[in-house]
């Protein structure tokens, strides 16, 4: 007995070491990559942002001080040493307005994805595990969905349902689910005639044994770089709407509403509208590039995405 | 050929119809039509009276065969704010889309195209890296932060093109060159991926031992076969942009239908709306099936299919 005891655990500290030894080889390979650096650092920050933005901020991100109104940033004649990227036009301060939009772009961004994965995962599982008229009526909603312009179909739906948290997050999680569910398809089609699968169903396994257990381990992969490239294309939609308005409505920060604003006060005020720009492009650059990582070593005949 | 040729036909046929249930659906969503449709002080009795005069109170299948009939005859309603149809209001702004969307379309290949040819020549040289990290660049820049940095530098600060309206060629500059951008960044990495493919095929040595140039080994038998990909993006794209020339229309007051769209949905002008997104999503549709039987002649291997 304590002869298997001792087998068992020296197998175990034995899984756990190479598992340790993955870890740093992969960690190794992304120090290599200075793109995925850069992405990793990036995103880090955004969720850090997200967490701890009342510690982060530097001012209230919603209090208005007309006194205090288009401060320009550090460095320009007139800037105030407090407010390092300056003012918006109610007085705000653009830095802690920045930090709080980082919790909109990430909590709507995150929730469409995932309720967008889940969704068109199960209909690609769905699909290509039964075939016939299950996955005809799918591909064929697919093809619909895929003729609308994208953007014009979320505000229009938005601007009849009201821009509410919720809607916007099941309009973009709705506009989503194309792309995993035709990954996720396509990988089961190839996988439904491998030996295991026969084996599992000679030995009796269900269907419903066969989709969970045997089939969805194996669409993961392809599924994580999607989920980070879709991450990307998410932030930019919801900052898109907030931009034209149909977003999550003021006073809550969003660098989308932000930009709007900015956009206002171009001709005078050039900052209000330059830094919540930069940093949805810094951001989804870093997204795009650890993705781009992550599909090499995950997945690399996904190109195409 | 005639085969794949009609069956294509039939799917887009059906596409269609399943967007004008789409377009249907979304007035529908809130359960009462009429609501949405009357002016904010309507009195309950305007609206009930309303209500049965369009005949909302049939039921939904009746009124979806009244609508869809409707969409056959080109018919989609009076504009409740310009009492003019619908459709004629969408087609007068069409021109300028298509303008806009065909100049976006040739700044992005005139640069993208020599941009991916010259990164996979020379492959990981300086010039690749400046070439990728740009494409990688614009497809993370938002549409909309484009447009307005655009107009910042080049409208308020150098005054090089108008900020907004369309009449010149100057005023088309500005817009096109944001609307292209995502087309361009993207297809420069397809353009490269798909002439590295080409470079490292056996007949590619063969053209080089038979003694031509390399300038004739690239430009008449790499880049023919690397376009091949390239052409089912491009249409992709251009169907794309239609759609997505939503946001540039609207920073740049750009009279096209994207703008109208998105004014109409503010006005809550629906019968625009709905006529916008329709055409829009046929144009898409009709776009792809000319890629499509396009791609047959170019690449023959398809019909194999």
């Amino acid at each position: 007995m304590s002869i298997l005891e001792n087998a068992t655990k020296a197998l175990d500290l034995l899984g756990e070491d190479r598992r340790a030894i993955r870890l740093r080889k992969v960690l190794r390979k992304l120090w290599e990559n200075k793109g995925a650096v850069f992405g990793l650092i990036m995103v880090l920050s955004v969720i850090i942002c997200t967490i701890l933005a009342p510690y982060l901020s530097p001012h209230d991100p919603i209090f208005q001080d007309v006194e205090k109104r288009l401060f320009p940033p550090i460095g320009q004649s007139g800037s105030d040493p407090h407010y390092l990227l300056g003012t918006d036009h109610l007085g705000r301060d653009i830095v802690s307005r920045l930090i709080y939009g980082a919790r909109i772009s990430l909590v709507v961004s995150i929730s469409a994805v995932a309720f967008s994965g889940v969704l068109g995962t199960i209909i690609g599982l769905l699909s290509g595990f039964y075939g016939g008229k299950v996955d005809s009526v799918f591909m064929r909603l697919a093809d619909v969905q895929l003729a609308f312009p994208f953007i014009l179909l979320a505000i229009a739906i938005i601007a009849v349902l009201g821009p509410s948290l919720q809607n916007i997050i099941i309009v973009m999680g709705i506009t989503g689910w194309v792309i995993y569910a035709r990954v996720v398809r396509a990988e089961v089609l190839s996988l439904r005639e491998k030996e295991y699968i026969m084996a599992v169903r000679a030995l009796g396994g269900s269907n419903g044994r066969i989709i969970f257990k045997h089939l969805f381990p194996n669409v993961v992969p392809p599924c994580i770089v999607i989920v980070t490239l879709e991450m990307a294309r998410m932030i930019i939609m919801e900052s898109a709407l907030s931009f034209l308005g149909l977003g999550v409505q003021p006073p809550t920060p969003t660098w989308g509403g932000m930009l709007a604003d900015g956009r206002v006060y171009l001709y005078t005020s050039w900052w209000l509208a330059t830094f919540p720009g930069l940093v949805i492009m810094l951001v989804v650059l870093g997204i795009n590039l650890l993705g781009n990582w992550l599909r090499d070593i995950l997945d690399p005949r996904l190109t195409q995405l | 050929m005639k085969s794949y040729i009609l069956k294509r036909l039939l799917h887009s046929i059906f596409v269609l119809v399943g967007i004008s249930v789409v377009v249907f659906i979304i007035l529908h969503l809130t359960g009462d039509p009429a609501a949405l449709l009357m002016p904010m002080d309507a009195t309950p009795e305007q609206i009930a009276q309303f209500r049965k005069e369009m005949g909302f109170t049939d039921p939904l299948l009746l009124q979806y065969w009244r609508f869809f009939k409707g969409t056959l005859r080109g018919d989609f309603g009076l504009s409740f704010r310009h009492s003019q149809p619908a459709l004629s209001l969408v087609m007068e702004r069409m021109p300028a889309t298509i303008q806009l969307t065909f100049a976006a379309m040739a700044i992005a290949l005139i640069i993208a195209v020599p941009v991916g040819i010259i990164s996979a020549i020379r492959r990981n040289s300086i010039l690749d890296h400046v070439g990728m990290t740009g494409a990688l660049l614009g497809q993370s820049t938002p549409v909309f932060w484009l447009g307005i940095m655009l107009i910042l530098i080049f409208s308020v600060t150098i005054q090089w093109f108008p900020s907004s309206g369309r009449g010149s060629l100057q005023h088309l500059i500005l817009p096109a060159i944001t609307l292209g951008m995502y087309s361009m960044a993207r297809t420069a990495r397809m353009m490269r991926s798909s002439m590295l493919e080409v470079l490292g095929q056996e007949y590619m040595k063969t053209a080089k031992a038979k003694g031509l140039t390399p300038r004739a080994v690239i430009l008449k038998h790499a880049l023919k076969n690397a376009s091949i990909p390239v052409v089912t993006i491009v249409g992709m794209e251009l169907g794309t942009l239609l759609g997505g020339a939503v946001i540039t229309e609207t920073i740049f007051a750009w009279p096209g239908v994207g703008r109208l769209a998105v004014q109409a949905i503010y006005n809550r002008d629906y019968p625009v709306v709905q006529a916008a997104v329709f055409i829009l999503a046929a144009i898409f549709v009709l776009v792809n099936l000319l890629v499509d039987i396009l791609y047959t002649y170019l690449d023959p291997r398809v019909k194999l299919k």
